[in-house]
């Protein structure tokens, strides 16, 4: 290779990496589907020959460099070879959310001006065609799944085997063109286009080059020592980054094999029966397996259940420190290894984790009895942290340095600096070129330097390297004394106890920290019913001394673990009081998504939060709510307010008094 | 209506000959008569359906359609013969498939095992062959297999595969047994109440698959069915019975607008 100028061993797109597996890797398989109940399967030698046909159809279809092809469906070996096809004709693929409704599709349909739109099935092809008449660039759209699609007018829509037919059929006519635009393709052309789900204003279109993603799939492929034999299972949406970077761009740098499930509702069947090596879950996905588990085992025999709860101790005990390599007495590894035949192994198996060398989670914090349950059973959780505009990777944690309260250290090839008022920026190889068409974004995110702004404030912890995040940045505050006021740090750390559904912190700009707590009805309720104590509703249980007490209990191990952080140990919550309602959307107390909105429960329980202030120990309030009809009504309660334990204040606040 | 030309639906279907033809159909029950000289025709490819207050006779016209009941008088015509007296086996293997009103599945049988017995018409490999799974009925099960996943992938149940008929929601086992009708890939399907019991999501799931089983396999439907707005939109024509007489045949806006039908069925309009 004499002109390997630039890029990885002269790999400087993803058609290149393709090439390069389908002689390398020919016969090992590249993809497998559930289909018809069985795995079907392409290899790296057939993957590239269907992927050549369907470039080929696209050339026969008149697609021209720069164009834009969206790419609509869920995740099927189809789709993503459609997105390698677009790149080899020297097109740019844009995957979209397929449960995105028909104007967010119009949005972004109508930005990047697609010509083409491959979509998955009926559903897709619908949303399309019930917009088309507003996209003045759109000329051609390919289904996969021919169902009901039968009757539809076929003048500017083809069946996406039909296309690679003709593309076969049309080799000899077309396969220069072909070669002279992979040819063409270097580190710094487009590699995909992803638009952010823009929780504020219209989403944004990131513009990730072939260096962005190849240079990133390198690199976090040899953090975690990625291999040809490696499986995932592909089930997050296509057009979230992270899928594009375990299934695209690291399956392509190290050539492992991507599976997609059947369908959505049998994922956790596929799972188990593909055990992927390596794996990506979000937390909520984490948790509900959890809650599975403890829920059937709750329900089974008194000897498995003692049997379960025997081992789970001693996997809690050791577990992680075996996973680290630390060492472990004789007699706990021996137990360890009983228990891993009779208890882990088995439930490993049973959630299709069997065979996962490196198991990712982020997107948010993970409880850390969540973690540890995962981690004590062997397998390999670990956590990062990243963005789009990074192409993921920011953060990860190093095998054997694993917590749950950090994000882990800097990626390679990642440079990461703290700003003044604690905002965490990032310099990488990964980091994406524009926003499309948005230039004034673009400058607000990227400075010349080429150091991006995430939004998160955090901080590195001096002793380990490791980064941590605490907060958006924008809802970081200062306290009266000037100490940093973090409320979701604070929050979340209370709502990783199960009885604790929503916590709200108040406390900028006051000398202390005081919350609002509202108990977790399902968990509460079951604890009640096990112990006999009758309520009537949420407001008697929520007042219910003993459950005052469990609260208390909960805030002061939280306090006390705040107390260790020296920059934070002046969140402490000082007094609290549950509240005698549930936050709920319809009273615009929680986002649709379910976020507290802090400054709406201020202004409303405005009484509540100057009695937590005043030092009084009741207060009596009256509060209006928004049934689910509609009809409004007003619920009366008087609150006990308690002070909870606070650990003193570390050196550094005793040095500034 | 005795040719055999066939007609052009509202939304453009092409429909096809005479597939099936009852002939002045009697049958009686002792003294009792469930149906009365009824003479219609099912044609190839469209959705027809026979709607009827309580006891009107439907049922057992289904009935007398799929052989469970051979007609007192009367004729039933089956791809351009007259149909013989028959066991319903007998006419099930000449490709007429149905459901029952009341779900007959196996219900400690899983949902892939219930469908399978749908192809039981298909298969014919001896019992030594199939007791030592060995050459033919092997050969035969694989293949059988095939046409079954095609079934479950066509009718969106992969995910309950494997799960005993027995735990599934009523709506759902609706579907199972259309499934298992479907795998015996028959030339007439007979539903007898598909959306009986149904809430309207399941009812509006259930009709969607009728229809796609009509337009992808060009199977013709016969169905039976309470639900008036489900009859009226799903159909291509309709047979009015009421006890036991035909009193209306034609498209849905036909049936709709004639007065014996409104006054024996649907009321006074309101």
């Amino acid at each position: 290779m004499a002109h390997m100028t630039e890029g990885a061993e002269g790999l400087r797109s993803v058609p290149a990496l393709l090439a390069r597996n389908a002689s390398r890797y020919g016969n090992s398989p590249a993809y497998r589907e559930k289909e018809y109940g069985i795995w079907q399967s392409w290899t790296w030698a057939e993957t590239a020959q269907e992927i050549e046909a369907l470039s080929l159809g696209l050339l026969n279809l008149g697609v021209n460099e720069g164009d834009f092809i969206a790419i609509i469906g869920r995740n099927r070996p189809y789709l993503y070879w459609s997105m390698v096809a677009a790149q080899s004709v020297g097109a740019i693929p844009v995957p979209l959310y397929q449960d995105a409704v028909a104007e967010e599709m119009e949005y972004v349909l109508g930005h990047c001006g697609a010509r083409f739109v491959i979509a998955g099935d009926q559903e897709q092809v619908d949303k399309v065609i019930e917009i088309q008449d507003d996209l003045h660039q759109f000329e051609h759209m390919i289904y996969l799944d021919p169902r009901g699609l039968r009757k539809y007018d076929h003048t500017r829509l083809h069946q996406f085997s039909h296309v690679q037919d003709q593309g076969r059929a049309a080799y000899d006519e077309f396969i220069k063109e072909l070669e002279a635009r992979r040819a063409k393709l270097d580190y710094d052309s487009t590699c995909v286009m992803l638009y952010t789900s823009g929780t504020t204003g219209k989403p944004k279109g990131v513009v990730l080059s072939n260096r962005n993603i190849i240079e990133t799939a390198k690199a976090s492929s040899e953090f975690d020592h990625l291999r040809a034999d490696d499986e995932v299972l592909a089930y997050l949406p296509m057009a979230w980054v992270g899928d594009f970077i375990f299934s695209i761009g690291q399956a392509y740098w190290s050539g492992f094999c991507v599976n997609c499930p059947e369908s959505p509702e049998t994922m956790m069947t596929d799972l188990r029966e593909i055990a992927p090596s390596y794996y990506f879950a979000p937390p909520r996905v984490f948790e509900t397996q959890l809650t599975q588990i403890m829920i059937r085992m709750e329900d089974s025999g008194a000897f498995k259940k003692k049997t379960f709860d025997y081992f789970m101790e001693h996997a809690r005990k050791v577990g992680p420190a075996i996973l680290d390599g630390h060492s472990v007495g004789l007699w706990d590894r021996l137990k360890y290894k009983l228990g891993e035949v009779m208890v882990y192994g088995p439930l490993k198996n049973a959630l299709g984790f069997s065979k996962v060398r490196v198991g990712y989670t982020a997107g948010e914090a993970i409880g850390p009895e969540i973690f540890d349950f995962y981690r004590s059973l062997g397998i390999n959780l670990k956590q990062l942290y990243g963005q789009t505009e990074a192409s993921v990777f920011i953060t990860q944690q190093p095998d054997g340095e694993v917590r749950s309260d950090t994000v882990g250290v800097p990626s390679p090839g990642v440079e990461i600096r703290i700003a003044d008022n604690g905002e965490v920026f990032y310099r990488s190889p990964g980091v994406f070129v524009e926003y499309y068409k948005n230039a004034e974004s673009t400058a607000d995110t990227k400075d010349s330097e080429g150091w991006v702004a995430t939004g998160d404030a955090g901080f590195i912890e001096e002793a380990t390297g490791h980064l941590r995040i605490i907060d958006r940045a924008k809802d970081v505050g200062a306290m009266a004394d000037g100490a940093m006021f973090a409320p979701k740090y604070v929050e979340n750390k209370l709502k990783f106890y199960p009885n604790i559904l929503e916590a709200v912190v108040f406390g900028a700009g006051r000398d202390r920290c005081c919350a609002f707590i509202n108990i977790d009805l399902t968990a509460v309720g079951n604890w009640a019913e096990r112990n006999n104590i009758a309520y009537a509703s949420y407001q008697e249980l929520a007042g219910h001394k003993q459950v005052l007490d469990t609260i208390q209990a909960h805030i002061e191990e939280v306090n006390a673990s705040i107390a260790q952080d020296e920059m934070l140990s002046g969140c402490q919550v000082h007094r609290f009081l549950v509240l005698h309602k549930e936050l709920d959307a319809d009273d615009g107390e929680l986002t649709r998504t379910r976020k507290v909105r802090r400054k709406i429960i201020g202004e409303k329980f405005e009484d509540l939060v100057n009695a937590l202030y005043d030092g009084s120990t009741s207060v009596y309030t009256e509060t209006e709510v928004t049934y689910e009809d509609g009809r409004k009504g007003k619920i009366k309660a008087t609150l006990e307010i308690r002070d909870a334990k606070v650990v003193p204040a570390t050196t550094q606040r005793m040095a500034a008094e | 209506m005795k040719d055999t030309e066939g007609y052009v639906t509202a939304d453009g279907r092409q429909i096809g000959g005479t597939l099936m033809e009852m002939r002045n159909i009697t049958l009686r029950f002792g003294g009792v008569v469930a149906i009365q000289d009824i003479s219609f025709d099912i044609r190839e490819g469209e959705v027809r359906a026979i709607i009827g207050p309580n006891g009107a006779g439907k049922s057992s016209m289904l009935n007398v359609i799929s052989g469970f009941y051979t007609p007192s008088e009367g004729e039933v015509w089956y791809k351009g013969a007259k149909r013989p007296p028959m066991k319903p086996f007998e006419v099930a293997r000449q490709g007429v498939a149905r459901t029952f009103q009341n779900i007959a599945l196996f219900e400690g049988m899983t949902v892939l095992d219930n469908v399978m017995t749908g192809r039981l018409t298909h298969m014919n490999a001896g019992i030594a062959s199939q007791a030592l799974w060995w050459g033919k009925a092997r050969d035969e099960e694989m293949e059988n297999r095939e046409k079954v996943e095609r079934v479950i992938d066509f009718l969106e149940i992969q995910n309950i595969r494997k799960t005993p008929v027995g735990r599934l929601p009523y709506g759902l086992k609706k579907r199972v047994e259309l499934a298992r009708a479907l795998a015996a890939e028959p030339s007439i399907l007979l539903l007898d109440e598909p959306m009986a019991g149904m809430n309207v999501e399941e009812k509006e799931d259930m009709s969607r698959f009728i229809l796609d089983v009509n337009d992808e396999f060009g199977t013709t439907i016969c169905l039976i069915e309470h639900d008036m707005g489900v009859v009226m939109d799903l159909s291509d024509r309709v047979v009015v019975m009421d006890y036991g007489k035909k009193i209306g045949d034609g498209t849905p806006d036909e049936v709709r607008n004639n007065q014996d039908v409104i006054d024996a069925y649907l009321g006074v309009p309101h």
